[in-house]
């Protein structure tokens, strides 16, 4: 439904988007990562039409955003970055000038101005002027003027971005109450959304692509990924860590600070070892007094570093 | 066409959802009540026309078209909702026209409101109305020259403030350029320079209407002019709406 072809956009001698090419496909809802000026914004401001691409090109159900950018905006619904609204204006009176303009007219442009004014509750503030409106309720008139056309595809540049955590769970289950039959782009700097809402995460940085996978895939990436961590009280563990990595399950020991009377320590395995359940056995054979064990998802922050930061050191 | 229809109904209905539509309105009638009843000393003329209502007209729009014009496309990019605009399905040609329209039918009411002067000249004696309708005509197409010009220029700059200084001056170009005083300056050069500042001035062509005559050359200038500046409107709001 979008593919990207060799997308690139230059300012001048900058380059803030290199050659990115992907494709998504209807239901899938892709998580856009990527540190500050990395070229997220830019590459949604292509995608919608609204800025030329200086090499390559979107394609959106079909149509070439360079020779039919109207097509693409049709089957689009977008938030930009920000949310930016006409202040002057209530919700009403904007959801009416989008409808309008998206071709609905009548009965059909009221009823379904109030269908999505219920799906993201508008309707307390409909006749408010927007400037006079909370962050949370502007970025939501964001939201419902996006979602009105019930569009195809709909592109969220950072649309839970400042909202409270009841608001940004409020905007999370809406995106995945519509993400069957739609595709969804959004682009986050919240990492644990992509797991939440995101069925694929794309990472950029510098404008170049340099991860594309499932969250799982992102997560797995980490050197933490299933690492144990470990807290024995230290007066029944006396020599903790050149015994732990004896083990044959353990790849590495790395000592942790801990509090006074405990020894920490994170372990990563070997390949394929089950680590967690040889260093249970291990614990108990040896008599330790045993305070805390816990096997590791993998830190998102970690991979997310990596990843960027060794993307950036190779330029 | 539709496009540009809705386009004009909420920039219209814009202007009227903030105080300033209001004060340029009041503004606008007290200062050509001025201009026309005191300064123009329309009681010493003892002649019941509007020579003098229209003469200042120029100098009233040099103030007040760019104070209108100066937001049109520099709000939009200072806000950010030139994003949203220009991403639902309309061609640039719907936005840039719309906008100007809604813009021309304002001062179009402000104009209009000004028939109480109309009134009152034909209360106090018997004037001629086809030239003041032809003077109302002149006016309306000096004014969506300005507009033009001013919404151009507005697409430059996301400050307001520099919109409006730069509209201001570049009208008082358009107004100078048909001045004795200012065609001398230019007495080095050949005639046909000359005689083009000379028809590059909106008082020549607005005098020539508010004569009583609406020539088709007039007609073609202020039509041409105003197309062409949208044209370069809609070029500049291209090559800067990503700043
Ligand atoms: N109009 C412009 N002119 C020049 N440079 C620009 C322009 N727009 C964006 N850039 C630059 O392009 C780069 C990418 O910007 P972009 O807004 O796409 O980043 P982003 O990934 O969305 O960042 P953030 O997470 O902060 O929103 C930045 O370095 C930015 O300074
Ligand atoms: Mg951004």
């Amino acid at each position: 439904m979008i593919e990207i072809r060799n997308l690139t956009k230059k300012f001048g001698p900058f380059t803030a988007v290199d050659d990115i090419s992907f494709t998504v496909e209807q239901g899938e809802v892709l998580g856009f990562l990527g540190p500050n000026g990395a070229g997220k914004s830019t590459t949604m401001k292509m995608l919608t039409g609204f800025l030329a691409p200086t090499h390559g090109t979107a394609i959106v159900c079909g149509h070439d955003v360079r020779t039919e950018p109207r097509a693409v905006k049709a089957n689009i619904g977008y938030l930009p970055e920000g949310a930016p609204l006409y202040p002057d204006m209530t919700p009403l009176s904007l959801l009416r000038f989008v409808a309008e303009i998206r071709g609905y007219s009548g009965t059909r442009r009221n009823q379904r101005i109030d269908e999505v004014v219920a799906l993201v509750h508008l309707e307390s503030v409909l006749h408010q002027r927007i400037e006079t409106l909370s962050k949370g309720f502007k970025r939501r008139v964001g939201l419902a003027q996006a979602i009105l056309h019930d569009p195809e595809v709909l592109i969220l540049d950072e649309p839970t971005d400042g909202l409270d955590p009841n608001q940004k769970h409020d905007v999370r289950a809406l995106i995945k109450q519509m993400a069957p039959g739609k595709v969804i782009v959004l682009s986050t700097h919240i990492l644990e959304e992509v797991e939440q809402v995101c069925t694929r995460a794309i990472i950029i940085a510098e404008g170049r692509l340099c991860f594309d996978g499932t969250p799982e895939e992102f997560r797995s990436e980490s050197r933490h990924h299933h690492a144990v961590s470990l807290t024995v009280k230290t007066e029944t563990a006396p020599d903790a860590a050149q015994a732990l990595e004896s083990l044959e399950s353990v790849a590495t020991v790395e000592v942790l600070p801990s509090a006074n009377g405990t020894s920490s320590f994170m372990l990563f395995p070997r390949e394929n070892a089950s680590l967690v359940r040889d260093v249970n056995r291990f614990v108990h054979d040896k008599g330790w007094e045993l305070e805390h064990l816990h096997v590791e998802q993998g830190r998102l922050d970690d991979v997310f570093r990596e990843i960027t930061q060794g993307a950036a050191s190779t330029v | 066409m539709k496009q540009t229809w809705i386009v004009f109904k909420r920039e219209l209905g814009g202007y009227f959802a903030t105080p300033v539509a209001y004060v340029f309105l009041v503004v606008y009638l007290i200062l050509s009540g001025v201009f026309t009843w005191y300064i123009g000393g329309f009681y010493e003329r003892d002649q019941a026309d509007l020579q003098t209502f229209f003469l200042y007209h120029p100098w009233l729009y040099l103030a007040l078209i760019p104070a209108l014009s100066m937001r049109m496309w520099a709000e939009e990019r200072r806000s950010g909702t030139i994003e949203l605009l220009l991403t639902l399905p309309i061609e640039m040609a719907h936005a840039v026209v719309g906008k100007f329209l809604a813009a021309w039918c304002f001062v179009g009411v402000a104009l209009a409101l000004t028939t109480t002067e109309w009134l009152t000249v034909n209360y106090l004696g018997e004037p001629d109305n086809g030239i003041i309708v032809a003077g109302y005509v002149g006016s309306m197409l000096m004014a969506g020259g300005f507009l033009a010009i001013g919404s151009c220029i507005s697409a430059l700059t996301k400050n307001q403030v520099i919109a409006f200084v730069i509209t201001v001056v570049a009208c008082l170009g358009f107004i100078l350029s048909g001045f004795p005083a200012v065609l001398d300056m230019f007495q080095w050069a050949p005639e046909f320079l000359i005689e083009a500042t000379r028809s590059f001035s909106f008082l020549t062509h607005f005098a020539a209407i508010t004569r009583g005559v609406i020539d088709a050359r007039d007609l073609v200038f202020f039509t041409s002019l105003i197309v062409f500046f949208l044209y370069i409107n809609a070029v500049f709001v291209d090559l800067k709406k990503a700043d």
